[in-house]
């Protein structure tokens, strides 16, 4: 199949709005008649449910949490962009659409990201609606702070839990939705399978977590908002069951996956401890707004950080990237920080942290106010560590955050298999190579309740005849069957390797060569070693019990299985790209100072990957056109 | 250092349940107490033995899945912490540890420490929203919220709905987190239109849901992670009375 990328007629700033008046609609009266299923329950599937099911339509939202509102959009900290222009500091949604291509550097779509930059307008008003306690000014405004990337001051904040009040919101809308008796809630149940009846997505194979019972269910379309795939580096900052399964197993039924190896790697991260060691706590870029990262410049100073006098500081990021500082992307941020590491200046007991020190800002602004800005932060640092970050700076390390590659998705944000829409952290669209602090929340909000409620509707307009889609036929037995053999299969390996060892195995393997920084010896190497770990997976893997209720070990196998699938698609998507863009950081091209090398002339696309039946992937490249914005290198310097 | 365990096994809803004991050694300070919880249960697997089911996800403290009773005490000893922000560093060599699950009427045990708090849900379904569909919003910046306001509403809608305040409450009362969403929404301007019908809704439900009624002891506050105030008990209770009293 030819990847159409369906982007509208018009100028960049007319497309949404050509969009929207020729789209098709579906009549109130008809919604009734069709059920869409929405698998995932954060900002980007729990807007998009709780928005279908305020239009009419009938919505079955599935998620494997115990309760909606314990989706992962709930960890993120810092904020959500918005060019509202509030500061007067010269921001446009031009210029938020010119940093976030420019941070994504120029692996976006354009037509995508700004839009994304549009109604980002309007997810604040409809956020403060509906009651999001937004950090405000003495005056009774809207207050901001600064994001990585940026010279302006577009993100919108509710302290350091903007992510859990987005939320929050957003369960609200659910909550009410439930009780009106338009959608009906599944928690604890897990989709393991899709169902393609001629060719279109309409159900799904799902258990019940507490049960054990396999079930199915039918609908005319399919939303996944299931979020990104970077627990696969095990010590990530994603939560524990965190998953790339639901899109995965959508790529094996035909729908492509694009720009797989491009993982953000955050900066600011704590670092690990030990070798039990399950997650690494992330620590808000906002951080960088009053804290300055810097090592000792001697190798193995021994001195506590409070001893080690300012001109024996090297202030890193103020060094190499004057213009932006401590503000630069997450990217660079975190490489030069793996740089700083790499040549013996790590912090900490293990040398595999740097310090983001406070001691300026608290001077400046006093400790009162830099409570105020990040107290549950250090509260939160204090927990983990037992340090008081007000006295001595933090420690902090980079850590697997976020999937900018995901579903290829066209301008509507369906897949490669009509019918089935992809929102959020699990499409691949607005970030390019590199994603902005505080475009996640954003991106996943606007999803949600602005794009796919508009654009979805575009197809039901043609299911209105359809009738319900029955359960029995062939295409949901075969399904079924299928879900239930591989359950089978992995119960019957009785091995005694714990699935977490081999999970912590692979994510070593992958944080090493599919990371921060690649070269081809070291990912031909990460395939070989990805493989013989697959083997030995499903040779020895330990899954005690049965499939008859609650089983953690089994629910994890079968997602650890799908990584070890997903950890070779990023390594051959990563080989492919013989150039340096973003978080893709091939050591073949780079500059003489370390910086990264594009390759316009022969990478300016989108990988999109169709699956093969297991051998290898056929490769589609959706070409970028950049009509809008002047193609340039990217300097933060 | 070496602990021994005594954890609850349960095998459904409704068969009885038990205390196990296990024996660990090799446990690190600077393990999380979940991260203690993994290592037992790779000691099971690799033994072919039924892992113990426990509720965790994010493991910073902030979506509210973990539970547990460590030593009689929600989320453990620790004041306002989760228990996936517990540290072995705060227990002792030798040491026994009593894990159960969070205790209530209306939280029924599925598998071992895994329990069902969909009830907490209802609550906030029956009126814990501010009803307004996507793309009415006016210009954000149309209502003025003083700072303080804000601020306030925050400390409220922080709760992670994890249900510590009801394990630990002796009346099994949801008090403390209806309260939370309450005042949250009562405490902005967007959140008066419906200010009248949410608390008689919430209320009843909590009723119906099989939870105890506050008598104010305060144990709740001192559990609470997000250190949630019982201040917001008494607003709760101010807007009930005032929903019986006023018109609107």
């Amino acid at each position: 199949m030819a990847l159409n990328a369906k982007i509208p007629e018009g100028p960049l700033k007319d497309k949404w709005q050509n969009f929207l008046d020729k789209t098709n609609i579906v009549n109130p009266a008809n919604r009734k008649k069709i059920d869409i299923i929405v698998v995932g329950s954060g900002l980007s599937g729990g807007g998009a449910a709780a928005t279908l099911a305020e239009l009419g339509y009938n919505v079955k939202n599935f998620y494997f949490q115990d309760s909606a509102r314990r989706a992962h959009s709930v960890a993120a900290q810092g904020g959500v962009n918005a060019a509202k222009n509030y500061k007067n500091d010269g921001d446009t949604i031009y210029r938020m659409f010119y940093d976030t291509i420019k941070g994504g550097d120029y692996r976006s779509r354009e037509a995508n990201v700004y839009r994304m930059a549009q109604l980002s307008v309007d997810l604040i008003d409809h956020m403060t609606a509906q009651g999001v306690p937004f950090g405000r000014e003495y005056s009774g405004y809207l207050s901001n702070r600064s994001f990585g990337g940026v010279l302006v001051s577009r993100t919108f904040y509710a302290r350091g839990q903007t992510g859990q009040q987005l939320l929050m919101a957003t369960y609200q809308a659910l909550m009410k939705q439930v009780k009106a008796g338009n959608l009906t809630e599944y928690r604890r149940h897990e989709v393991l399978d899709y169902v393609i009846v001629d060719g279109k997505a309409r159900g799904v194979i799902v258990r019940d977590l507490i049960t054990g019972k396999i079930e199915r269910h039918s609908a005319h379309a399919v939303v996944l908002g299931t979020g990104g795939f970077g627990k696969i580096f095990y010590l990530s900052t994603l939560a524990m069951n965190s998953n790339g399964s639901a899109t995965w197993r959508a790529h094996k039924k035909g729908a492509y996956f694009a720009n797989p190896s491009w993982t953000q790697i955050h900066p600011t991260a704590l670092p690990q401890a030990g070798e039990h060691q399950s997650k690494l706590t992330l620590m808000s870029e906002s951080l960088r707004n009053d804290g300055r990262i810097w090592v000792p410049k001697k190798k193995d100073d021994q001195r506590l950080p409070g001893d080690i006098p300012s001109e024996d500081r090297d202030y890193y990021l103020e060094r190499r990237y004057p213009a932006f500082g401590n503000l630069v992307p997450r990217d660079v941020a975190s490489r030069a920080a793996k740089e700083r590491m790499d040549a013996g200046h790590g912090v900490g007991s293990l040398k595999n942290a740097v310090y983001l020190d406070f001691k300026t800002a608290i001077g400046i602004h006093g400790k009162d106010t830099i409570k105020e800005r990040y107290g549950n932060l250090f509260t939160m640092y204090k927990k983990i560590t037992g340090i008081d970050a007000y006295k001595e700076p933090m420690k902090i390390s980079p850590a697997a955050h976020f999937s900018m590659g995901g579903l290829w998705v066209d301008y509507e944000l369906g897949t490669s298999i009509p019918g089935l829409y992809a929102v959020g952290e699990a499409n691949f669209a607005d970030h390019g190579a590199n994603r902005l602090g505080a475009n996640s929340l954003l991106q996943a909000s606007v999803d949600g309740n602005f794009v796919l409620p508009n654009t979805i509707s575009n197809y039901l307009s043609n299911e209105i005849r359809t009738g319900k889609i029955a359960t029995d036929s062939p295409e949901f037995e075969e399904a079924e069957k299928a879900v239930k053999n591989q359950l089978k299969k992995l119960l019957a390996i009785k091995g005694t390797v714990p699935v977490d060892q081999i999970h912590r195995r692979l994510g070593k393997i992958m944080f090493k060569e599919v990371a921060m920084s690649r070269n081809e010896k070291g990912m031909k190497w990460a395939i070989d070693e990805i493989k013989k770990l697959r083997k030995e997976f499903w040779e020895h893997v330990a899954i005690p019990g049965d499939d008859q209720g609650s089983n953690s070990e089994l629910e994890k196998a079968g997602r650890l299985a799908d990584y070890l699938e997903i950890a070779e698609l990023m390594t051959v998507d990563a080989l492919d790209r013989k150039e340096s863009c973003g978080a893709h950081f091939r050591e073949e091209y780079q500059t003489e100072d370390g910086e990264a090398v594009r390759d316009d002339k022969n990478y300016m696309y989108s990988a999109a990957w169709e699956w093969q039946g297991g051998k290898d992937w056929k490769l589609h490249k959706e070409h970028l056109v950049f009509n809008d914005i002047e193609v340039k290198t990217r300097s933060y310097k | 250092m070496k602990i021994t365990l005594k954890i609850w096994r349960q095998d459904s809803p409704k068969s009885k349940g038990k205390l196990e004991t296990f024996h660990l050694d090799g446990v690190e300070d600077d393990m999380s107490f979940l991260e203690m919880l993994d290592m037992l249960n790779e000691q099971l697997a690799t033994e072919g033995k039924r892992t113990v089911e426990f509720d965790h996800d994010c493991r910073e403290g902030i979506c509210g899945q973990c539970s547990l009773v460590i030593n009689g005490q929600a989320h453990g000893h620790e004041s306002h912490y989760t228990t996936c922000q517990t540290h072995m560093r705060s227990f002792k060599d030798g040491q026994t540890i009593f894990i159960e699950p969070f205790r209530a009427k209306a939280f029924p045990v599925i598998r071992d420490l895994k329990v069902d708090r969909s009830s907490m849900d209802r609550i906030i379904q029956a009126g814990g929203y501010i009803s307004a569909f996507t793309g009415m919003a006016p210009e954000a910046n149309s209502i003025p919220i003083h700072h303080n306001i804000s601020e306030s509403a925050f400390d409220s809608a922080a709760c992670i709905g994890c249900g510590a305040c009801i394990a630990t409450c002796k009346n099994s009362s949801a008090a403390l987190f209806m309260s939370a969403k309450v005042a949250h929404l009562a405490k902005l301007p967007q959140g008066q239109v419906e200010r009248k019908e949410r608390i008689a809704w919430m209320v009843n439900a909590h009723d119906e849901e099989g939870f105890g009624s506050c008598t104010h002891t305060g144990a709740c506050a001192m559990v609470c992670p997000q250190e949630v105030e019982l201040l917001d008990i008494a607003r709760m209770n101010y807007e009930y009375n005032r929903a019986l009293c006023s018109t609107n």
